[in-house]
């Protein structure tokens, strides 16, 4: 792992709650979509929170999509779980909410488990032979 | 009464949607960038458009992509009926033991113990954080 890695499960980290919150916020103005008015739930994305959401979610692809061309998904996702534990930080320093003690515990297995998968190797699978994986050596 | 069991049954099935398809997509990006190879240093030898129409011309990218737009919408259903709170935990939850089995049987990861230890503790710390 080198710094430009590190970044990239940032990106993944960061965005990902971000733009689910943006989403919720803006699918709470939209208010309930039947499954019979589809044409609705497609134009839910016209909402402002909800394209504002979309556009971070578009960060979070491009990062996830990086970080999957060099590690595992086994790795990548619990790696990037920490987004759930800044979600919470940012709860209750920046918008002062109050967070419950079963919430904290919850915070602290999310990061035992981060801490599991990044002390292993970041790939296990055998890389798949093809023209376009031949890739030069890592420099670090 | 029957508005909140029908609000409960339409989130329940939304949850599952996210799950399965998100899953599905999961799996299929990942073997489509494994395929394609790192691409930060493609990037930097060839230059992003290549990489670009690399990705656009893997059809498990495409799947994939596929895939997630069903989870994207699934889960925008599932928001307009139900809290973020409950939503959001057990999608993610669920998706990650999911996940975990899907690249053992699929990608052939080794998954150890150390990553199913992993994924339950992360998954039961998404649920206990959405209590």
């Amino acid at each position: 792992m080198n710094l430009r890695k590190y970044l990239v499960l940032a990106g993944v980290t960061i965005f990902a709650p971000v733009g689910d919150s943006l989403l919720s916020y803006g699918m709470k103005q939209v208010g309930n979509i039947s499954l019979h008015d589809i044409p609705a739930l497609l134009l839910a994305i016209a909402n402002p929170w909800v394209g504002l959401g979309i556009i971070f979610l578009l960060g979070f692809f491009a990062s996830y999509m990086t970080a999957l061309s060099w590690a595992d998904l086994t790795y990548v996702l619990p790696a990037s779980s920490l987004g759930y534990v800044l979600l919470a930080f940012i709860a209750r320093f920046a918008l002062h909410e109050k967070v419950s003690l079963t919430r904290w515990m919850g915070i602290a297995l999310v990061s035992c488990g981060v801490g599991f998968v990044t002390s292993g190797p970041e790939r296990t699978s055998r890389k798949p032979r093809g023209r376009l994986t031949d890739t030069a050596p890592e420099r670090s | 009464m029957i508005q909140h069991a029908m609000s409960n049954l339409n989130a329940w099935l939304a949850i599952l949607a996210v799950v399965l398809s998100s899953s599905a997509g999961d799996v299929l990006l990942s073997r489509a960038m494994k395929k394609i190879g790192d691409l930060g240093q493609l990037r930097q030898r060839r230059g992003l458009k290549f990489v670009l129409m690399l990705m656009l011309r893997n059809r498990y990218f495409l799947l994939g992509v596929g895939c997630m737009a069903i989870s994207f919408y699934s889960l925008l259903f599932g928001l307009s009926w139900n809290d973020v709170s409950l939503i959001g935990p057990a999608a993610a939850s669920l998706t990650f033991v999911a996940n975990a089995i899907a690249a053992r049987v699929f990608l052939h990861e080794t998954v150890d113990r150390r990553r199913w230890a992993a994924a339950l503790f992360v998954a039961a710390g998404v649920v206990l954080m959405g209590v």
